[in-house]
């Protein structure tokens, strides 16, 4: 996954930040986006053997996705707990983990936040928030360092684990939201968590901003929030001691026990964080997009999550435009059912077809006559041991 | 090197002495509980064997794959994928065995794919099988309908003097076809495993490639094989859940059977038998987690705190299972050496 | 019998054979001739192109342009199951044995006897014991070959290859594993085959043996046939001209060692294997400061396990481990490597280096944390890039740029770039593993020098080699290591060849002992 870098060596000089970033980058983004192509246009054949019209959803699913202010709005929030989960297996993948758990550390982040958001009413909203947030990322965190230490201590795979774990999350998430933390409010038959307070909801950017501009006011805080976590998380993989020896890990983790550096420290910690950003994303989607948790709503995240970190070349920056991308699908999902009676799982489709051509990239390659990309990702060496 | 002989010979001593006193405890508590309550024993001990003839399907999937050296986790997606085209079939034919027969082609299919993923466009598999999770959700999703009726799924199969026997008549002898061949299916895959020319080539590819290569085996032809084989094992698994139990299709129906599966072929070393002994200990939890379930009023007394606990946790059951038994023998048993790495000769 | 081999039929024939690898001429118009039971040998270096060449005739790898004749007949030899129908046969560098089957598996795999639709191991058993007793080649059918020794299991390779009826067949290093005393069976074997009719292409870089047991040498040097010798008229000197090209310095030159404090002190080590089997068997040593210690022996006596357990790699089971007056018994890798000492490791494509990162990146693959490089956890990556800078010069790493990744490196260059990393800070003890294996000559001489010059400068050094003629070069003292134990410390000066060969066969009095294997 450090062909990027590979193929375009870092000069020294540190001026010239266009050939060692920005070609590099439109470089490497020439796969991901004929990959988003391809399995637009397989997408649209499945729609027309279905028997509807393949332009008229992808242009219902265009205007529901950015065709307003309100459709932007709805795409920015879409979008957020994905950048998390994003980030969260690029994170993962670095260390040379395949973290499908973000789901289960997302839900429990999501209703932990929210359950810290209704039971306190008085506090200030500076408190609140941080507070939940906090909460719902350490919650994350813990859930996610439990696959990482069975791993380090064990040798048992991740992906199975941590799959085993969404489950149980999602059956104790059932079991609160339709338990001891239901909406007892009346009428309420659902289960779910009572409405946060006032307090913990995140606001738009408009409302904290003193002067008015009014294409910022709809943006969502915790798409800002996520913005700078991307950056943050960019920075700590390729600038910090903590990101060498996650990356030396994800490499080659004989040279990273020969360098001194524990591998399974390492998994354990690459493991927290990455939970600790799914846990993130679930609490920024509870206090920023729904009020509450519910059941459902987030369900296929982490499986998302996959695609857009695959799709972003696993670097944290690339995490931005994808998961935007997959947030317009799903904004824009509901208006393309509404008017143009096409199923919405035709976006898992085509989320399958985006993952498959950008693993797959051989096949992109050779249409474009790129040449093989080096190496890549391998998470696949059996089951047992390290 | 004596030592290490001493040693083999040891482990090879040691093992059917704890098995055979392990099954001992087994049959002993089965027959104590049975004396207590003989419903409940039976009709658990029947819901064990039912709910664990996917998760060995499943296994044996995985099997077949892992031991030519490619890494399966696609299994849950081949499952539903195939559940959902069987149920689809059964709708469009009315004729079950038709069914049956176009689901195994559908599991061939994928199958195909994944190998098409693994061995020829050297997809990292975990991704690989991930793509086919994803996919098959959305597909399923995708083309489901609701209200579709069925002429029916496979009915009980009794057969006669046998089926009469107390316990074990009712529990062995009285199940639907995919049920009985389950059972079968594990000791042929046991003895195509262990005695044929075709097991051992696909032992070989999933230990050491270059060395199967080296006496001319085409290595990726068989793995290419064995993955088509394993998908239609999990195709069986998915025309179960439509065809046999349930009888027809609901959304994301597998419900991590297909990762459990996984868990249960690494519990049981990579082997047919030993995987079946994983898969009833899981459909025994499920077994329980049902019966608890529907029979909550009769429970007797001596078990009624059983029904004392949410369901969401009697739910969890089988998955923190799934974690114990990775966490507790993963460590300790050897897959094949060559699995999930692909296998190209410059 | 010279005369009669070079009367009879010539039954393996390459002609202007050449096979390139992006970037590299592994094989250019190689000719080539095998006469029935000739012993042919090749002789090169690490990357001569002799083993590109077997695999060619292997069928494992296709020429691009020449011909080869089997038996006089132009063929394309489509894989390795054409060549083992044309009878030749092939015993890799590598053996390619299934560890986890037993011997009688391995022999039928590919070509399985069967009874029905099952395999059949009963004939395969008789056929098996049968070959055995024919050529003197000893093994159990029903044992798991990763239970047997290297040297059975290198019969087994052997009894494989004429289960399946070859009568060409091609030892590619088959030495490299074996102690002097089970090459002289290895030769026996060999010289058998060829009384039967058998063809042997003999693949190796050791002189003495080459001279011991070959009809005809060739020599490959960069992928070139440079010259044909005559076993009896040539000689250690002549032949190893012919493979590097120039006169070689066989011998390190060096002043007479100045030993002072004591640097490690190990006592009664004990040490398992992957199998948690005793690998290290109760080991105990000295090294000075300002000496080199060699540790000689076959692979796989124990030594990857004593460096791995002296570096923190791997845990001790008992003993002690003391370094610069510290007990690092059990230490993690990176207390011992605070304590001074430096270690080029074993594998440096697994264990040495990243191969994805830079040239400059694993230049700090162990100090990345400390000043300069990084600060309260934040890297320093000016000082990361001046640091690989001047020792790429310093090391005369041969690379366009210190940023491109380490593995569009050579060997040899990427050796250099560990020894580099290693020797850039101030050491007590150095620990080298194979510290020239795969490297090109130049390299070499490189590398050795600055092995010396840290001994020199009072480092503590420890060379552990499966090259003999390597231990002997470099060391002061060479301890012996057979089946886990140190089994002799001789001073260098007093070491011989044979004696160090019986040594590293268990042998340490006068009358040979019975050989377990």
């Amino acid at each position: 996954m450090e062909r990027v870098e590979a193929q375009a060596p870092k000069p020294p000089n540190k001026s010239n930040w266009i050939s060692s970033y920005l070609f590099p980058a439109l470089y490497a983004a020439i796969v991901p986006v004929m990959a988003v192509i391809v399995a637009l246009i397989i997408g649209a054949i499945i729609i027309a053997l279905s028997g509807s019209n393949p332009l008229v959803a992808y242009k219902e699913l265009l205007i529901g996705a950015v065709g307003s202010p309100r459709a932007i709005q709805r795409t920015l929030e879409r979008a957020t707990p994905l950048i998390f989960g994003g980030l969260a297996l690029t994170l993962a993948f670095k260390a040379g983990l395949f973290n499908i758990g973000a789901q289960g550390q997302l839900i429990l982040g999501a209703i932990l936040a929210g359950w810290i958001g209704y039971i306190f009413t008085d506090l200030p909203a500076i408190v609140h928030i941080p507070l939940a947030l906090a909460i719902g990322a350490l919650v994350g965190a813990l859930y996610g360092a439990i696959p990482g230490f069975l791993k380090a201590y064990s040798g048992a795979h991740e992906v199975i684990v941590t799959i085993m774990l969404n489950y149980i999350a999602g059956n104790l998430t059932d079991y609160l939201s339709n338990g001891p933390w239901k909406d007892r409010a009346r009428g309420n038959v659902v289960a779910r968590t009572p409405k946060i307070a006032e307090s913990a909801e995140i606001p738009s950017l408009g409302d904290i901003l003193p002067f008015d501009i009014s294409i910022l006011n709809n943006i969502p805080l915790g798409a800002v929030l996520a913005g700078l976590v991307a950056i943050f998380v960019w920075w700590l993989i390729n600038k910090s001691t903590l990101g060498f020896e996650m990356r030396t890990v994800g490499e080659n983790p004989h040279a990273a026990q020969y360098a001194g550096i524990s591998v399974k420290r390492i998994t354990i910690i690459a493991m927290l964080l990455s939970g600790l950003l799914a846990g993130l994303g679930g609490a920024v989607e509870t206090l920023g997009v729904n009020g509450r948790f519910e059941p459902g709503t987030n369900a296929g995240l982490g499986f998302n999550a996959i695609t857009i970190a695959l799709l972003a070349r696993v670097h944290p920056i690339g995490v931005i435009p994808a998961a935007l991308l997959i947030g317009m699908m799903q904004a824009g999902g509901a208006l393309m059912q509404f008017n143009a009676k096409v199923a919405i799982e035709i976006i898992d489709i085509v989320q399958a077809l985006i993952l498959f051509f950008v693993a797959a990239d051989i096949l992109i390659r050779k249409m474009l006559r790129m040449r093989k990309s080096e190496g890549g990702l391998n998470l696949s060496g059996g089951w047992g041991g390290s | 090197m004596q030592a290490i002989n001493s040693n083999t010979q040891a482990r090879s001593v040691n093992l059917p002495w704890r098995l055979i006193v392990g099954l001992g405890v087994i049959l002993l508590l089965i027959i104590i509980s049975y004396i207590r309550s003989p419903q409940i024993t039976t009709a658990v001990l029947s819901s064990t064997l039912r709910q664990s003839t996917p998760i060995i399907l499943g296994a044996l999937a995985g099997i077949f794959c892992e031991r030519s050296g490619v890494v399966n986790i696609g299994i849950e997606g081949m499952m539903l994928m195939s559940a959902y085209m069987g149920f689809m079939f059964n709708v469009w034919t009315g004729n079950l065995l038709l069914a049956i027969v176009g689901t195994l082609l559908v599991g061939a299919l994928i199958g195909a794919f994944h190998a098409l993923m693994s061995i020829t466009l050297k997809v990292d598999q975990v991704i690989g099988g991930t793509v086919i999770n994803i996919l098959a959700t959305g597909l399923t999703g995708y083309f489901y309908q609701q209200g579709l009726t069925t002429s029916g799924k496979l009915q009980t199969i009794t057969i006669p003097v046998l089926s009469d026997l107390p316990i074990v008549g009712p529990v062995l002898f009285t199940n639907p076809p995919i049920t009985y061949a389950a059972i079968f299916l594990v000791v042929i895959v046991h003895l195509v495993l262990f005695k044929t020319r075709w097991g051992l080539r696909t032992r070989a590819v999933g230990e050491h490639p270059a060395a199967a290569d080296t006496v001319g085996i085409r290595v990726n032809f068989v793995r290419y094989v064995n993955v088509i084989i394993g998908g239609m094992f999990a195709a069986l698994a998915g025309a179960f859940l439509t065809l046999e139990a349930v009888g027809t299709f609901e959304r994301g129906m597998t419900n991590g059977r297909g990762f459990v599966s996984l868990a249960v072929m690494i519990f049981g070393k990579w082997t047919p038998f030993g995987s079946w002994g994983g898969a009833l200990l899981f459909g025994f939890a499920n077994g329980v987690q049902t019966q608890i379930q529907f029979l909550q009023s009769q429970l007797p007394s001596w078990l009624a705190w059983l029904g004392q606990i949410p369901n969401q946790f009697i739910g969890m059951l089988p998955y923190l299972l799934t974690i114990i038994v990775l966490a507790g023998f993963v460590g300790r048993s050897r897959g094949p050496a060559a699995s999930g790495k692909v296998y190209s000769k410059e | 019998m010279t005369a009669s081999i070079s009367e009879s039929p010539i039954v393996l024939e390459a002609r202007n054979v050449t096979k390139t690898f992006p970037g590299v001429i592994a094989n250019q118009d190689v000719n080539l001739t095998l006469r029935r039971g000739e012993i042919l040998t090749l002789l090169g270096e690490n990357g001569a192109g002799k083993t590109t060449l077997m695999n060619i005739l292997y069928g494992l790898y296709h020429q691009d342009s020449g011909e080869i004749l089997v038996r006089g007949e132009v063929v394309r030899i489509t894989g390795p199951a054409d060549s083992i129908r044309r009878g030749i046969g092939m015993v890799h560098q590598h053996f390619m044995l299934v560890p986890v089957f037993t011997v009688a598996e391995n022999i039928i795999l590919g070509s399985e006897t069967t009874k029905g639709l099952m395999l059949d191991l009963d004939s395969a058993r008789q056929e098996i014991r049968n070959l055995s007793h024919q050529y003197g080649l000893d093994v159990d059918p029903d044992a798991l070959v990763e239970d047997l020794s290297v040297g059975q299991q290198q019969r087994v390779e052997i009894i494989k290859a004429l289960y399946r009826k070859a009568d060409i067949l091609i030892l590619d290093e088959p030495t490299a594993v074996l102690t002097p005393q089970e090459a002289e069976d290895l030769f026996k074997v060999i010289r058998t085959l060829t009384k039967e009719g058998v063809s042997v292409i003999f693949i190796s870089h050791k002189l003495k043996e080459v001279l011991a047991i070959s009809d005809r040498i060739m020599v490959l040097r960069r992928g070139r046939v440079v010259g044909e010798a005559d076993p009896k008229t040539a000689t250690e000197r002549s032949l190893a001209e012919l493979m590097v090209g120039r006169d070689v310095v066989l011998e390190v030159e060096k002043g007479p060692a100045n030993p002072k404090e004591v640097v490690i002190s190990v006592k009664n080590l004990v040490v398992h294997d992957d199998r948690d089997q005793v690998a290290v068997d109760n080991v105990s040593f000295e090294i000075r400061a300002g000496e080199v210690l060699g540790i000689a022996g076959v692979q796989g006596n124990g030594q990857t396990e004593l460096v791995e357990a002296l570096t923190g790699l791997r845990p001790t089971k008992g003993g002690q481990v003391n370094i610069a007056g510290q007990d690092l018994t059990g230490a993690k890798p990176r207390q011992i490597f605070e304590a001074g000492v430096g270690h080029v490791p074993e594998d440096r494509q697994e264990d040495g280096l990243v191969m994805s990162y830079s040239i400059a990146d694993n230049m700090v693959l162990n100090t990345y944390y400390r000043k300069p490089f990084a600060k309260r956890g934040v890297l320093n990556e000016q000082a990361v890039r001046e640091q690989a800078t001047r020792l790429v010069k310093e090391f005369d790493v041969r690379t366009p740029s210190p940023f491109v990744p380490v593995s569009t490196l050579s060997g040899g260059n990427k050796q250099k770039v560990i020894i580099a990393r290693e020797l850039s800070r101030p050491l007590k003890l150095l620990i080298a593993s194979q510290p020239t294996r795969g490297v090109d000559v130049g390299s070499i001489e490189f590398i050795h020098k600055s092995i010396i010059a840290q001994r020199d400068q009072g480092v503590a050094v420890m060379v552990v080699s499966a090259e003999l003629d390597e231990v002997m070069a470099l060391s002061d003292r060479i301890a012996v290591m057979y089946k886990g134990k140190i089994v002799a410390v001789v001073p260098a000066a007093e070491a011989t060849r044979e004696r160090l060969g019986l040594l590293m066969a268990g042998i340490t009095h006068e009358e040979p002992q019975p050989v377990a294997s």
